[in-house]
């Protein structure tokens, strides 16, 4: 089965959580569908959803939260739908 | 007498703070995240030490890291700048603790301006104009409504324990002020451990005036005022000192408010007290004093020839002002514009990236403030702002004249900027005459959308060119 990366659009912090008291948006092997959100990447104070491009399961996360990131960064591993 | 200052910040304000400090023979000491490590501000430095990660509640608001790179560095005095930990009353007794100098007030003025409803009560003690609404916190409903009655609407519902303009709410009618004041105080007590409210009416149109302070902790001095109306979504854009519309009899009684209250609470080091001013009324109302440095203090002393960074760093120290207040005197006009990592063509997007080169305006009457060198990569884990660009002439007029011509000089070439906005703005004939408020630039921004998106382009395509 393909997997896929989610890389991160652009650098800065990467956050699982909407907000610091909240759960993650999405744990390992989790299902998700395509545009799902996965997490945020704050640039600047500037926070920017990241979203999953296709369905399938996430394998695991390749980031911890609050992770400084680059842009092109993968993120996530997603085993895509057959 | 301070030997050796460590700088707890970054970017543009921790350059500004190394070169008054190097001008008082002070040893500079940089603090730096790991994002840091190639800023100017650590090039500049006599030394510097890493104190963590990026990310900024890591590094930069990281209050045991700080204390102990002053410990290891030998420090004996602490400069907060602004934003971060500069109005955080428990860092600056905590430096205290330490038996160091912290350059700014004093940990309680901190406090006592901290808490809206306190420096509003502490305004009205010292008989400066406040904006009508309560007097202070109001937690009984029926009190609440009878204020709200009389003031009128549009009343704004403000929690207590907020700031920067967080925690507020318009009531525009009785029937949504009803609905809204029991929503506001659950989401107060939610976000701030408060549930504290105030309330005040919204002035129309108003124009965002300050008054720039200095104090020993005995006599305050002002040093005039700015004018910042030009925001987006509360964030100052452009500066100028003096206010284009302050009549010359409505400026004293204001700077002399400003220093009635300043001297009522034994303000010490350099301080802003911010007011919506009517411009149809003349009437002034104080909203807040902010106990620090700000960005715009440029202005203020191109127009006054103050060092505002070097005399705060002397009254921390213990000496008294040496400038009297009939010393203080205003030539000229200045004009500051904020150079952010945005892409105005791109609804202000945050464009960190490396500057690949870098040409800064100069000559008679420019100053550029920045923490940019070409080869600099900005990081993504801080605010946009990269410096500003400053400008005096004798008049508004010329100075509009001379800030056109310093953008032309200036080139960023690697990243988008503001810069582009300022260009447009500098040529709008509104701006020319002065005719604005604080919400002018917003609906001039949904306006011009189109004319931001094409100069842009141009801007992008010149680059790319050369």
């Amino acid at each position: 089965m393909a997997t896929k990366q989610i890389l991160s659009p652009l650098p800065g912090t990467f956050y699982r959580k909407p907000a610091p008291d909240k759960p993650p948006y999405k744990s390992d092997g989790e299902r998700i569908a395509a545009g799902e959100v996965i997490g945020l990447v704050e640039v600047m104070k500037s926070f920017n959803e990241v979203k999953a491009d296709i369905a399938g399961k996430l394998v695991k996360f390749l980031v911890e939260n609050e992770d400084a990131v680059m842009a092109g960064q993968p993120l996530a591993e997603i085993e895509a739908e057959s | 007498m301070i030997k050796r200052l460590l700088i707890a910040n970054r970017g543009e304000i921790a350059v500004r703070i190394i070169r008054a400090a190097r001008e008082l023979g002070i040893h500079t000491i940089q603090v730096y995240s790991q994002a840091d490590v190639d800023s100017l501000a650590v090039k500049l430095a006599d030394e510097a030490v890493l104190i963590g990660p990026p990310q900024a509640a890591k590094s930069y608001l990281n209050v045991p890291a700080i204390l102990d790179a002053a410990r290891r560095s030998d420090a004996d005095a602490v400069h907060p700048g602004y934003g971060f930990l500069a109005e955080n009353a428990a860092f600056a007794d905590a430096v205290a603790d330490l038996g160091l100098v912290f350059i700014g007030p004093s940990a309680d003025s901190i406090r006592l301006m901290g808490d809206k409803v306190a420096a509003r009560k502490a305004a009205m003690a010292a008989g400066v104009p406040t904006v009508p609404g309560s007097t202070g916190r109001v937690d009984d409903p029926e009190a609440a409504l009878a204020i709200a009655k009389s003031t009128g609407f549009p009343i704004m519902i403000k929690a207590a324990a907020g700031g920067g303009g967080r925690g507020i709410r318009i009531a525009n009618n009785l029937e949504e002020f009803e609905r809204l004041m029991p929503q506001a105080s659950a989401e107060a007590q939610a976000a701030f451990g408060d549930g504290g409210l105030y309330l005040e009416k919204v002035i129309e149109r108003a124009r965002h005036i300050e008054v720039q302070v200095l104090g020993d902790g005995e006599r305050v001095i002002h040093c005039f005022e700015r004018e910042c109306s030009l925001q987006r979504r509360r964030q100052k854009v452009w500066e100028e000192a003096p206010s284009p519309v302050l009549p010359d009899d409505i400026r004293q009684k204001l700077c002399a408010s400003a220093v009635a209250l300043a001297e009522a609470v034994h303000y010490r080091g350099a301080g802003t007290i911010e007011y919506l001013y009517d411009d149809e009324t003349h009437e002034f109302y104080f909203i807040e004093m902010n106990t620090r440095i700000q960005v715009e203090h440029p202005v203020t002393e191109f127009i006054t020839g103050i060092d505002l960074v070097r005399e705060m760093i002397r009254v921390a120290d213990g000496e008294m002002l040496r400038i009297a207040q009939e010393d203080v005197r205003r030539a000229g006009h200045a004009i500051e514009v904020r150079i952010n990592a945005e892409d105005p063509a791109r609804d202000f997007a945050p464009a960190p990236g490396t500057v690949s080169d870098l040409r800064v305006p100069g000559g008679n009457g420019v100053r550029f403030d920045s923490m940019l060198y070409a080869g600099y990569t900005i990081p993504p884990f801080y605010d946009s702002l990269l410096g500003k660009l400053i400008v005096w002439d004798e008049t508004r007029e010329a100075a509009l004249v001379r800030l056109k011509r310093a953008l032309a000089e200036l080139e960023v070439v690697g990243v988008r900027t503001t810069k582009v906005l300022h260009q447009v703005l500098a040529a709008d004939p509104e701006v020319a005459a002065g005719r604005f408020d604080t919400r002018w630039l917003e609906r001039w921004l949904e306006q011009n959308a189109s004319r931001l998106a094409e100069a842009g382009t141009v801007e992008a395509r010149e680059v790319a060119a050369t």
